[in-house]
């Protein structure tokens, strides 16, 4: 079931490459990422509240080197698996409506995409989930150069050097476990436990490639080049999935794998988070481009997550997996619609619109709603995951936790700010009047609805998605021992201390 | 001499003799055909040789090691060894076979010697013997020496005949004293023997280290290690490019073998000696390798100097020294022949199209992707895998490389090997943006497009390799298996 799920997509790009028309390529695109979410919607109804991995399958691959072929899914898992599926059909029906240019290529690589993110979520086995890790890069640094607007080249082997870089000590890291456990099966190395010296190296080597993806201050500067350049449908996958795979890296591999280590840097990546949101809020506060201020938003916001994890607890670890899934959603449906009003006039400087709602009241109805949801107001889906983060972090370091919510005051200036300056004020620009922008038509809207509903959904019922994820978060051995974690590896003399010594484990009630 | 000896364990030479015969064969059909006429014929002949070659390997596959006169062994390396030279010959004749024609000149003398120069990379990989092991070198550089000229009409492919010539000369006479030294350490020029009277003390251990030093240079030079590299982009650039193709990988994987088979049987008591020096050269010679590559503008010079880059790579599987680090060699040396012939072959459809006789600069690909999506997508795929993106066989070759020298200690050596993968790549991907993401200058190409010749082959070649290189990246376990390690 999960290889049919992750691999639907992929017979989707060959059987699009190879559609004679157009319109047949879009509608196949489509079909096969509804046929794949549909699958992933098949997940549910079998699904047992349990921390074990679920689904699994597990066959050998290379058996010379001992590499399984080995899927599985748990609740950390399981709702990116859904993110994924669910914005994809999204990307790829705003793909149909503007990619004029090469769109065979284009839908072919969307859907390798899919595979390659399904693949990282859901691969067990620590060699195939480093190839379908580093096979993510490929599709989206082609999207990102052919189909990207002026700095696209740049971008793109930006965006694709710096993640391949990053990522080289990780090859280094997977061998050495290997070397030491004799496995590169993920639950086998977790159920073994590792040495702490092997731990702090291979951490360090995890970390930078996870931290690079995410993007933790200050491995950020490719994100803002990335999102600004890539078209419309890539950004939504870059920002609503792509960047998760490095949070749900350091969930999935950092610690469970190595739960010393983690506990020894959580202080330190903590601060880098702190900084990341802050920064990236600030940032985002000066843009004048209304894409480089969702690229912004988005440092922050992945701040906030990193944030939540390295507390270490549950409620901070729930958090951050609850807003995994929000953050995809909400901006996904930004920079979704930053691309319709990008589509309508061809530009995205914010000092060009204003007093939008006069004009397309309905886009500024749901640009609001979406922005609140990205502010995190209370009924909505950011609201949760914040304050459960925040409810984590004032566990493990309540000063972390007052920074942290400082970020969350600075959200809500920069999405009000560029909420005022498209759609309220007065409407002076001719370009802006009725006849010439067309509100957002029914296609439009039915790729926003399902996101918005969705804002309400986990805003009101949020238990739906965390009685799921809770399971699998209490049974990580940081969160549920936290002192047994100490006495098992009881050689502490390899650890370095840092100025930020705020050992979370020793505040856990 | 008791005649039995003779006969006795032949079969274990067999792919060897069968291809020695049908060279002979080739000789005389090529003076027996009327002028001008069969020519491509020749082609077809070369190839059902070096398939009736691959039938022999597969013939004794799987028998008993067996050891012909004390001079060459059939052991499962050997074959394998066999095999990645056999799958570079055929793919080297498939890409000759239009190109020779395009430059106008004949086949007969080409084609025995590119037939020639396979058989001496495959005894390369059986040689356990210095004198053999020498022959074997002698063969195959002659005959490339010559191929490499083969471009009368152009200076660069003269030049590089010249140059490759002289350097391997010399190199070779560094090769034949370190292996009189070896003989005076030893007292015998047979590897088991060798490695018998040093191991027992005896002998005479002191001319061991410069022994190996001299050897180094000679091997060193015709894989193409820092510093023994010069000769290799003025080569691979000069030559013909069928031939660049086929010698970068052919080269590689026997001297490769040689150097393994002689340092693993001989030697391996001296490993902690020579292991030093070796991780010194493989860090020397994939960083320069790679910080050179990235200054090239010509696709022909780069591929050379990331060929110095992968020499580096697979070092370091010597430098591990254990029979799966052999196998991984072996492993990375036959992805390898499948992604830079490939990458070779889309040259050769490219280099008419844009006008070089012989070469194509980088700047000459902007935008090529929309006139040969296909080609382009293959050049991607060769690009992708050489600078070991998963899933793609490249990834599998290095992984499997850096896994064994993990296993054998040798982390330090792997981080730097990764980071050096991590930069070469930058200038792997400069020819797909090339092709994909820049714009085509206008003029000229549409008559360009028209004026292509005939070349099935190359695109023939092209899919085959990159077929192969998708394959061998999604189900690499069946490939690994198929190549055996020295003593496995």
């Amino acid at each position: 079931m999960l290889s049919v799920l992750t691999f639907l997509p992929l017979v989707g790009a060959v059987v699009v490459l190879l559609a004679p028309s157009d319109s047949l390529k879009r509608w196949l695109a489509f079909g096969a990422t509804v046929a794949t979410f549909v699958v992933s919607l098949l997940l549910l109804p079998g699904w047992q509240e349990i921390p074990d991995m679920q689904f699994v399958e597990r066959y050998e691959w290379m058996p010379g080197a001992n590499i399984h072929y080995h899927l599985g899914v748990d609740g950390i898992s399981l709702w990116l698996v859904l993110l994924t599926t669910l914005l994809m059909p999204i990307a790829v029906a705003f793909s149909n409506q503007h990619v004029k240019q090469n769109l065979g290529g284009y839908l072919a690589l969307m859907l390798m995409m899919e595979t390659a993110v399904l693949g990282v979520f859901l691969a067990l086995d620590l060699v195939l989930f480093y190839v379908f890790w580093e096979f993510s890069l490929i599709p989206m640094a082609f999207l990102i150069g052919k189909w990207g607007s002026e700095n696209r080249v740049y971008a793109a082997i930006k965006f694709f050097l710096y993640t391949l870089a990053g990522s080289a000590l990780m090859l280094v890291a997977i061998l050495a476990l290997y070397f030491h456990g004799g496995t590169f099966d993920l639950l086998a190395l977790q159920e073994a436990g590792l040495p702490p010296g092997l731990q702090q190296l291979a951490f360090l080597a995890f970390a930078l490639a996870f931290a690079i993806k995410v993007p933790l201050f200050p491995f950020h500067t490719w994100l803002p080049d990335a999102h600004v350049e890539a078209p419309t449908a890539g950004s939504v996958i870059l920002a609503g999935v792509l960047l998760k795979l490095g949070t749900y890296g350091f969930l999935r591999f950092a610690l469970p794998l190595f739960p010393v280590a983690v506990s020894n840097y959580a202080s330190l990546i903590s601060v880098l988070a702190i900084v990341g949101i802050l920064y990236g809020a600030l940032v985002a506060l000066a843009q004048r481009d209304l894409k480089s201020l969702v690229a912004y938003s988005s440092v922050a916001h992945m701040g906030f997550i990193v944030l939540g994890i390295f507390a270490l607890n549950e409620q901070g670890i729930s958090g951050a997996v609850l807003q995994m899934v929000n953050h995809g959603l909400s901006t996904g449906a930004l920079f979704l619609m930053v691309g319709m009003l990008y589509e309508r006039r061809h530009t995205r400087l914010m000092e060009d619109y204003g007093g939008l709602w006069a004009s397309v009241p309905v886009f500024c109805f749901f640009f609001l709603v979406v922005a609140m949801s990205s502010a995190g107001l209370p009924g909505l889906n950011g609201f949760v995951g914040e304050f459960t983060i925040l409810l984590g972090t004032y566990k493990s370091s309540p000063f972390f936790a007052v920074l942290g919510t400082a970020g969350v005051i600075l959200a809500a200036w920069y999405l009000l700010h560029a909420f005022r300056q498209v759609a309220q004020g007065k409407l002076t620009n001719p370009a802006n009047f009725k006849d010439k922008l067309p509100d957002l038509n029914w296609g439009e809207i039915g790729q926003l609805l399902p996101l918005v509903v969705l804002f309400f959904v986990i805003g009101l019922a949020p238990n739906f998605l965390l009685d799921k994820i809770n399971p699998s978060v209490a049974a990580l051995e940081v969160v549920q021992r936290p002192v047994v974690v100490e006495e098992r590896y009881a050689d502490h003399s390899s650890q370095p201390t840092f100025i930020f010594d705020i050992n979370p484990l020793t505040t856990v009630d | 001499m008791d005649t039995a000896l003779l006969t006795e364990n032949a079969v274990a030479l067999l792919p060897e003799i069968v291809l020695s015969a049908g060279v002979m064969v080739l000789m005389i059909f090529d003076i027996l055909r009327r002028e001008q006429n069969g020519a491509s014929s020749l082609a077809g002949l070369s190839i059902a040789i070096l398939l009736l070659g691959i039938g022999a390997s597969l013939f004794i596959w799987g028998r008993p090691p067996a050891e012909y006169m004390e001079g060459a062994v059939s052991d499962g390396f050997a074959l394998s060894v066999r095999l990645v030279v056999l799958i570079a010959g055929v793919l080297g004749v498939l890409l000759s076979r239009n190109y020779l024609p395009a430059i106008e000149r004949q086949g007969g003398a080409f084609y025995s010697l590119q037939l020639l120069a396979v058989i001496g990379m495959m005894l390369m990989g059986t040689a356990t013997n210095l004198i053999v092991l020498f022959i074997a070198l002698e063969i195959f550089s002659l005959a490339l020496y010559i191929l490499s000229g083969f471009y009368r009409e152009s200076p660069r492919s003269i030049e590089a005949a010249m140059k490759y010539f002289l350097l391997g000369a010399f190199a070779s006479t560094f090769f034949v004293y370190g292996a009189a030294l070896l003989y005076g350490a030893g007292g015998s020029a047979h590897y088991a023997r060798i490695h018998e009277t040093l191991s027992a003390g005896a002998g005479n251990p002191s001319l061991v280290m410069p022994g190996i030093a001299l050897l180094l240079v000679g091997f060193g030079f015709k894989v193409s290690l820092v510093p023994f590299h010069m000769w290799t982009p003025d080569v691979y650039q000069g030559a013909p490019t069928p031939v660049t193709a086929f010698m970068s990988v052919g080269t590689k994987a026997a001297a490769f073998a040689g150097f393994f088979r002689l340092m693993m049987t001989a030697l391996p008591s001296y490993q902690s000696q020579w292991a030093l020096p070796l991780a010194i050269l493989a860090v020397l010679t994939m960083t320069v390798g790679n910080l050179t590559a990235l200054r090239q503008s010509s696709v022909k010079r780069m591929l050379a100097y990331s060929s110095v880059a992968h020499a580096g790579y697979i070092l370091i599987a010597l430098v591990a020294g254990t029979a799966s680090a052999s196998s991984a060699a072996l492993f990375y040396l036959f992805t390898y022949a499948f992604m830079n012939v490939g990458a070779f072959a889309v040259i050769i459809a490219f280099e008419k199209r844009v006008g070089n006789e012989n070469d194509v600069e980088q700047s000459d690909l902007a935008g090529i992707a929309d006139r040969s999506p296909a080609l382009a997508a293959a050049m991607a795929v060769f690009m992708l895998s050489l600078s070991g993106i998963p899933p793609l066989a490249g990834f599998f070759g290095k992984f499997m490389v850096f896994k064994a020298a993990v296993e054998a200690g040798w982390a330090w050596l792997v981080v730097i090997g990764v980071l050096n993968s991590a930069v070469s790549a930058y200038y792997y991907l400069r020819v797909v943006v090339a092709m994909y993401f820049q714009q085509a200058e206008e003029g000229g190409e549409a008559k360009e497009l028209d004026a292509l010749p005939d070349s099935r082959s190359p695109h023939f070649v092209v899919t085959v390799a990159a077929v192969a290189v998708v394959v061998i990246g999604l189900q690499p376990g069946l490939w690994v298996d198929l190549m055996r390690g020295l003593g496995q």
